[in-house]
C-alpha cells in the first residue's frame, strides 16, 4: 500500500489545488463555466438518448461556451468504478468525470461513500421552476437526494404491447400470467440486475402485496419472506412461459424492443411512457404498438444527474444540469419526436410561453395522456431491490 | 554466421525496455487485483488481509456453473478450431483450394471480435437470416420460433462464434508453420510410400507444425476461456462466463462487489493455469496414441469424405464471419424489416445520416491509437530483432514464452489493478494511457508477424554491404527495412487490427473518457439498435480491414518498378 | 604495431587457427601478394567459408580464433565488418533488389567521390568497363546471370577495397558464361593490384587461378 500513499503525495504535489465552485453565486459560476468541458457519463445504449444529449451539448456551447463530451456508458455503475478508482489512487481533482446520469442504488452508493460534489442542486436558477411537491425530485429511492443531485426527467412503467397479437390491455399481474400461460413464450423482462427488469420485480411485488407500506422502509425492517412469498410464488409460475422458457433474458430494455420488433414477443416493459411512439418513429417497432399502465398503478421515479467529488469542470457540470431544467430542454424531452419522457417542472410555475411550449407537443400514437397514466407509485428503499435482484438471480438468474 | 558487435547506443538496451513495456503492465496489475482479492482496498476502508471475498465468491450461487461455463466453452472452441484448422490443412494442403483460402485469412482475421459475434447472432439467432431466408415457406414460421439459439446456457452458440474467429488465427499461424517444415519435401516421401494425402500430412507433417503453432493454441484457449465482449454477445447469461461475470461485478454499484471480483479474477487466472495443464497433459496423451499409430503403418483410405467434410467446415466458419458482416450492412440501412421478410421494407441512407457524423469522433480516436500503438510496437519490436541481430541477444524458447505472456494471462486478472496503478503513478488516464495499454497486446502479435520474416532476411545482404563500408544502422535502413517493407506493413496492419478490436483495456484504463469504435460498439450492444450496431460494427471491421489493403497496396506500388520485391 | 608493418603489402593470414569446441578447423599460414590469388580447397564442411568469415569480420561467436589477418600493414581483428576495406563476392550475386543497378553501384562508391555529376559519372564508367553501358537505370532482376555477377564485381570495385575475397562465385553460372566472368574478375582484381582469396570445390577455379593452392581437410 505503500504505492497508494506515494500516489496521494504525488497528485497533491502535481495538481493545482482549485477552490470549488459556489453554487450560490451562479454569475462567477457562469463566468467559470465558460470554456471548461464537461464530460457527461451516461448511458449509451438508447439512440435517441444519445441524440438529445448531443442535442444539449449543442445549446450549452452556444449559450454558455461549454464543450460537452457525451461518454456513452454500457453501465452507470461504471462510473462509479471509475470515481471510486481514482479516490483510491488518491487523485482527489482533475477527475475524469463532471457529470453522470444517475439514480436508485448508484445514487446511493456514491452519496454513502463521499463521492459526490454538492448540496449545489437547491441552488440552481431553473430549480424554482420544479415541481418539487407533485413530483419525487427530492428523494431517490426514498433516499433524500439533499441537493447532491438534481432531476432532469420523469419516468414512468408503461407496458407496451403490439395490438397486433395483443390487443387489450391487462388490467394486472393476475392477468399477465393468464396470459402468458394461455401463449407462452411471448413475454419477457431484462434480466436482473439491469434496472429495468428489477423494476419488473417491484412492479410485480406491487401488485400482489396486500400492503405496499413496508416497502418504503428498509427490507431489514419488513417481513422479507412473508412480504415477497406472492412474488416468488407468481415467478414460479411465470418463469416456464417467458421467452426461451426463462433460461435466457434480453440484456437491456432497447434488446427487448428488437425482440418486439422482430415478432419474437408481444408484451414488454418500459420505463418511458414515451418510449413506444419514438421507437415506432424510427422504425424501431411496429406501428400497431399501444401502451398500457396496470390498474393498481406502476412505479415512478426520476432521473439526476450529479457530480461527482473531484470533478474537473464542476461549474460547467453546473451549467448542464441547469439548463436540463430550462423548459426549452424539458419540451424538447418531452416531445416523442426526440426523447419522450416526463418533465419535472410545475406547468403552474411556468410563464406562458414557457407553458406553449409543452402544449405544442404531440405526444404520439402509443403515448397515454397524463391522466391516462395515473399517478405514479413511489420506489422503494433501494435495499429492497438489491434483495429481490439477488434473491432472484439465485432462484431463476442462475439455471443450471 | 555473424559476429556479434560489443552492444554499445541504444539498441541493445531495447530488449530489456520491451519486455518491461509488455510485462511490466501485467505483473503490476496482477498485484492491483491480487490486494484487493485478499480484502485489502484502503478507498472502501478494509485493510485487513482476509480470504472473506473468496468466501463470498464461492457461496454466489452461479459460481459453479460459471466456472464450468468459462472451461467447457473454452476448451470446446480451441478444440474444435484446432480440428477445423488440422483437417482442412490435411486435406487440402498444396491445392488451389487451400491458395485462395488463404487470401481470405489475413481479412477474415482483422475483423474485430465483437463485430463477428454481432454478425453471427443477426445470422443464427430465430429472427436471424438463416431463419428470415427459410421462413415461412420451408418452416412455416410466421414469427420466430421460442428456440434458444443465441445466448444458449451451455455457450453453444459462444463456441461458435469463437470458433469462427479463432480458425483464421490458427490456420495462419499454422501456413507459417508449414513454410518452417518443409512440409512439401515430407508429403512427397510420405505418398510415394502410398500414404492418402491426409493419412501422410497428420504423420509426417502434423508433429512438426504442432511443436511450431503450440503457443498460438495456448493463446486461443486462455483468450476462448475469457474473452468478455464476445461472451457478452453470443453467450448465457444464466449465469454469464465467469469472466463476464467479472467485470459486472467490476461495475457493481456496490463497491464491496470489487473484492468478490478480485477474487474471481484470481480464480479465473487459476482456471486458465488448469486448463492450459490439462491441455497439456492431453497433447502427451495424444502423442503417444499417434506414435503407436504411425507405427501401425495404416496408409489411410477414404479421402473423399473426409475432404469435403473438412472443406465445408473451413467454408460454413469462413461464411459464418462473411455473411455476418452482410447483415450488418443490411441492417445499416434498413427501414422497418419485420419476421419473416427476407429484406427489409425499404433501404434508407437514415441510419447512416443519424450515426454518421457521431462516427468521426471515436474514428479518429481509434486511428490515433492504433497508429501509435502500432508505431511504438514496431520500433520495440524491430529494435530487438536488430539487437538479436547485432549482438546475439536473442530471445530463447524462455523468452517465446514471455512474448506470449499477456495474451495468455486473462485480461479481466490485470487490468483492473492496472487502472489503479497508473493512476497511481500520474499517468492520468486519456489518450496516452490507452496508447501504452494497447502496446501490451499489439507487440506480441507485431512481433510474431514480423520476426520470422525479419530473420529470414538473407543477412548476406548485411555481410555484402558492410564489405561495401556500409554500418550497421546504414544497412537497417537503407536495405534490411525497405526490403521488409511489405512484411513490415502486414506486422503493422496486424498491430492496428488487434488496438482497433481492443475492449476491455481502452474501457478500463482510458476511463470511459476514451471512444473508440469498439467501445462505442460494444456500449450499443447493450441496446440492442441492429441499426447502429450494423453501422459501428463495420466501421470497426473498416478500420481494421483498411490498413491490411494499404499493406498489400503500397509495396506494390512502390516497388512497382522492382520485379523481385513487387510481388513479394 | 601497425608501424612495424607500415611497408608491409597485400593480405596476410599470420598463423592463422581457427577452432570450435577444441577441434582445430583451418590452421592457414600465408601472405596474398597484391595482384596474386590464394586459393583455398576443401570439401563442404571442412572450414572453407568460416576463413572467409574469420576475415570479413562477420564469425559466429561459437568459434575460436586466434592468430592474426593483415592488409597493407593495417590488422583486422576487432575492426568491425565495414571498417575493414575487404571486398566480397558470393556465388550470389545478392544485388540490392529494391535499387536499381545503378544505384547498387553507388551504393558500394567510395564516399569520397562527391556530388551528384560525379558520382553519376563513375557509376557510368563502371558499367562501361564492364559492357554494360546504359544499364544505370535497370532493374536488377532483369538482367541476366552473367550481367549480374558484372555488375556485382564492379559494386565490390567501386568500395576500393584493399582486398578481395571469392566465396565460389562462379558456381552458379553456366560453364560457358563461367569462364568468361572468372577471367574478368581476375583480370581486374590484378589491374586493381587487389589481393585475392579465393574459396572454391571447382577445380576448375583453382587451375585458372592458376597460382597457389591450400587445401582444407574435411574435418
Amino acid at each position: 500500500m505503500k504505492n497508494l500513499a506515494a500516489a496521494a503525495i504525488l497528485a497533491l504535489l502535481t495538481l493545482p489545488v482549485r477552490a470549488d465552485p459556489d453554487p450560490g453565486d451562479w454569475q462567477a459560476v457562469l463566468a467559470e463555466a465558460e470554456g471548461e468541458t464537461v464530460y457527461w457519463n451516461a448511458w449509451g445504449g438508447s439512440t435517441i438518448t444519445n441524440d438529445f444529449i448531443a442535442w444539449v451539448g449543442q445549446r450549452v456551447a452556444e449559450e454558455h461556451g461549454v464543450t460537452l463530451e457525451h461518454v456513452k456508458l454500457s453501465d452507470t455503475a461504471d462510473a462509479v468504478s471509475r470515481v471510486l478508482a481514482e479516490k483510491t489512487a488518491g487523485q482527489d481533482s482533475g477527475g475524469a468525470i463532471d457529470l453522470i446520469w444517475i439514480n436508485g442504488e448508484n445514487f446511493a452508493a456514491m452519496k454513502r461513500n463521499d463521492l459526490l460534489f454538492g448540496p449545489f442542486a437547491e441552488s440552481l436558477p431553473n430549480w424554482t421552476l420544479v415541481d418539487v411537491d407533485g413530483k419525487t425530485v427530492t428523494t431517490d429511492f426514498t433516499v433524500p437526494t439533499d441537493g447532491y443531485e438534481s432531476p432532469w426527467s420523469m419516468a414512468q412503467v408503461v407496458f407496451m404491447h403490439d395490438t397486433a397479437r395483443l390487443p387489450e390491455p391487462l388490467p394486472d399481474m393476475a392477468a399477465l400470467l393468464a396470459w402468458a400461460k394461455a401463449t407462452p413464450g411471448r413475454f419477457t423482462f431484462p434480466q436482473p440486475p439491469d434496472f429495468l427488469g428489477a423494476t419488473f420485480l417491484k412492479q410485480a411485488l406491487y401488485d400482489l402485496v396486500d400492503d405496499p407500506a413496508p416497502l418504503q422502509a428498509p427490507v431489514d425492517a419488513a417481513d422479507y419472506d412473508a412480504v415477497t412469498a406472492p412474488l416468488w410464488a407468481f415467478m414460479e409460475e411465470l418463469t416456464p412461459n417467458l421467452w426461451r422458457q426463462g433460461r435466457a433474458y434480453p440484456q437491456s430494455g432497447p434488446r427487448q424492443i428488437q425482440l418486439m420488433a422482430d415478432g419474437e414477443i408481444d408484451l414488454a416493459i418500459s420505463f418511458s411512457p414515451g418510449e413506444a411512439s419514438a421507437a415506432i418513429a424510427n422504425y424501431e417497432l411496429p406501428d400497431t404498438v399501444r401502451t398500457f399502465v396496470l390498474e393498481g398503478g406502476t412505479i415512478g421515479n426520476a432521473s439526476f444527474v450529479a457530480i461527482p467529488y473531484n470533478a474537473n469542470a464542476k461549474a460547467g457540470a453546473m451549467v448542464v444540469a441547469n439548463f436540463l431544467l430550462s423548459p426549452e430542454a424539458q419540451a424538447r424531452a418531452q416531445d416523442p419526436d426526440y426523447l419522450g419522457v416526463g418533465t419535472v417542472l410545475a406547468m403552474d410555475k411556468l410563464d406562458a410561453a414557457a407553458r406553449a411550449r409543452f402544449d405544442e407537443i404531440a405526444l404520439g400514437i402509443a403515448t397515454l395522456s397524463p391522466a391516462e397514466l395515473g399517478p405514479a407509485l413511489p420506489e422503494p428503499h433501494p435495499s429492497w431491490m438489491e434483495r429481490l435482484e439477488a434473491d432472484w438471480t439465485a432462484r431463476f438468474g442462475v439455471a443450471e | 554466421m555473424t559476429a556479434f558487435r560489443r552492444p554499445r547506443g541504444a539498441v541493445p538496451r531495447l530488449p530489456a525496455l520491451t519486455l518491461l513495456v509488455m510485462l511490466g503492465p501485467v505483473a503490476a496489475g496482477l498485484f492491483g487485483t491480487l490486494a484487493p482479492a485478499l480484502g485489502v482496498m484502503p478507498a472502501i476502508g478494509r485493510v485487513e488481509p482476509t480470504l472473506a471475498p473468496f468466501g463470498d465468491l464461492a457461496s454466489w450461487p452461479g459460481f459453479g456453473a460459471a466456472m464450468r461455463l468459462s472451461l467447457v466453452t473454452g476448451l470446446a472452441a480451441t478444440a474444435a478450431s484446432l480440428a477445423v484448422v488440422v483437417m482442412v490443412a490435411a486435406c487440402w494442403q498444396g491445392t488451389r483450394a487451400f491458395r485462395a483460402m488463404e487470401r481470405l485469412l489475413s481479412p477474415l482475421l482483422s475483423v474485430p471480435h465483437a463485430a463477428a459475434a454481432f454478425g453471427i447472432a443477426f445470422l443464427i439467432a430465430p429472427s436471424g437470416w438463416i431463419a428470415r431466408l427459410v421462413s415461412p415457406w420451408a418452416t412455416g414460421w410466421e414469427r420466430p420460433p421460442d428456440i434458444l439459439i443465441v445466448q444458449d446456457p451451455n455457450g453453444l452458440a459462444l463456441i461458435a462464434g469463437l470458433v469462427a474467429k479463432e480458425v483464421p488465427f490458427l490456420m495462419l499461424m499454422t501456413i507459417a508453420a508449414l513454410g518452417q517444415v518443409e512440409a512439401r519435401r515430407s508429403m512427397a516421401v510420405a505418398r510415394g510410400l502410398g500414404y492418402a494425402r491426409h493419412t501422410a500430412w497428420l504423420k509426417t507433417v502434423f508433429p512438426r507444425v504442432y511443436a511450431q503453432i503450440r503457443l498460438p493454441v495456448y493463446v486461443v484457449l486462455a483468450y476462448s476461456m475469457s474473452v468478455v465482449d464476445v461472451a457478452v454477445i453470443l453467450g448465457p447469461n444464466t449465469p454469464p462466463t465467469l469472466s463476464v461475470q467479472i467485470v459486472r461485478w467490476m461495475g457493481d454499484p456496490d463497491l464491496a462487489m470489487r473484492l468478490r471480483a478480485a477474487a474471481g479474477a484470481v480464480v479465473q487466472l487459476g482456471l486458465v493455469a488448469a486448463a492450459l495443464a490439462a491441455w497439456r497433459g492431453a497433447e502427451a496423451l495424444v502423442a503417444m496414441w499417434g506414435r503407436h499409430w504411425i507405427r501401425k503403418g495404416g496408409r489411410g483410405g477414404g479421402e473423399g469424405l473426409l475432404r469435403a467434410a473438412a472443406l465445408a467446415a473451413g467454408g460454413v466458419s469462413a461464411a459464418a464471419v462473411i455473411l455476418g458482416l452482410a447483415g450488418l450492412a443490411a441492417w445499416s440501412v434498413a427501414g422497418f424489416w419485420a419476421f419473416p421478410d427476407a429484406l427489409p421494407d425499404g433501404f434508407t441512407l437514415r441510419n447512416w445520416m443519424r450515426h454518421g457524423p457521431g462516427l468521426g469522433a471515436p474514428a479518429t480516436e481509434t486511428a490515433i491509437i492504433a497508429a501509435a500503438a502500432t508505431a511504438i510496437a514496431l520500433v520495440l519490436t524491430i529494435g530487438c530483432l536488430e539487437a538479436e541481430h547485432r549482438f546475439g541477444l536473442r530471445l530463447s524458447s524462455r523468452g517465446l514464452w514471455l512474448l506470449y505472456l499477456p495474451l495468455l494471462i486473462p485480461q479481466v486478472a490485470f487490468l483492473p489493478g492496472l487502472q489503479i496503478l497508473m493512476l497511481s503513478f500520474g499517468v492520468t488516464s486519456g489518450t496516452m494511457a490507452v496508447i501504452l495499454g494497447h502496446v501490451v497486446f499489439v507487440l506480441p502479435y507485431v512481433f510474431l508477424s514480423l520476426g520470422d520474416p525479419f530473420r529470414a532476411w538473407d543477412t548476406r545482404y548485411a555481410t555484402v554491404a558492410h564489405a561495401l563500408g556500409a554500418g550497421p544502422d546504414r544497412v537497417l535502413w537503407t536495405l534490411r527495412l525497405p526490403m521488409l517493407l511489405a512484411p513490415v506493413l502486414t506486422a503493422a496492419a496486424v498491430g492496428i487490427a488487434v488496438s482497433v478490436g481492443q475492449y476491455l483495456p481502452t474501457l478500463l484504463i482510458g476511463g470511459g473518457r476514451v471512444q473508440t469504435l469498439t467501445t462505442e460498439a460494444v456500449a450499443l450492444a447493450a441496446g440492442g439498435d441492429r441499426r447502429a450496431i450494423g453501422i459501428y460494427g463495420l466501421a470497426q471491421t473498416a478500420a481494421a480491414l483498411l490498413p491490411f489493403a494499404v499493406a498489400l497496396a503500397v509495396p506494390r506500388l512502390v516497388w512497382r518498378n522492382k520485379a523481385a520485391l513487387a510481388h513479394g | 604495431m601497425a608501424d612495424a608493418r607500415r611497408d608491409e603489402t597485400g593480405l596476410v593470414l599470420d598463423r592463422l587457427r581457427i577452432a570450435i569446441g577444441g577441434t582445430e578447423l583451418v590452421a592457414v599460414d600465408a601472405t596474398v601478394r597484391p595482384g596474386e590469388v590464394l586459393t583455398v580447397m576443401g570439401p563442404s564442411g571442412s572450414g572453407k567459408s568460416t576463413l572467409l568469415s574469420v576475415v570479413t569480420g562477420t564469425v559466429d561467436p561459437a568459434f575460436t580464433v586466434a592468430g592474426g589477418v593483415r592488409v597493407n600493414g593495417r590488422e583486422l581483428t576487432g575492426l568491425p565488418p565495414e571498417a575493414r576495406r575487404v571486398g566480397l563476392l558470393f556465388q550470389d550475386e545478392l544485388l540490392f533488389p529494391h535499387m536499381s543497378v545503378g544505384s547498387n553501384l553507388a551504393f558500394g562508391l567510395n564516399r569520397g567521390v562527391r556530388g551528384r555529376a560525379a558520382r553519376r559519372a563513375r557509376v557510368e564508367e563502371a558499367l562501361a568497363e564492364v559492357g554494360l553501358e546504359g544499364f544505370a537505370d535497370r532493374d536488377p532482376a532483369t538482367l541476366s546471370g552473367g550481367q549480374k555477377a558484372r555488375v556485382a564485381l564492379m559494386r565490390v570495385l567501386l568500395s576500393e577495397p584493399d582486398a578481395l575475397l571469392l566465396d565460389e562465385p562462379f558456381s552458379r553460372l553456366d560453364p560457358d558464361r563461367r569462364d568468361r566472368v572468372r577471367r574478368l574478375v581476375f583480370d581486374r582484381a590484378r589491374a586493381h593490384g587487389l589481393p585475392v582469396l579465393l574459396v572454391t570445390h571447382d577445380a576448375a577455379d583453382a587451375r585458372a587461378a592458376g597460382e597457389r593452392i591450400i587445401r582444407l581437410e574435411s574435418s
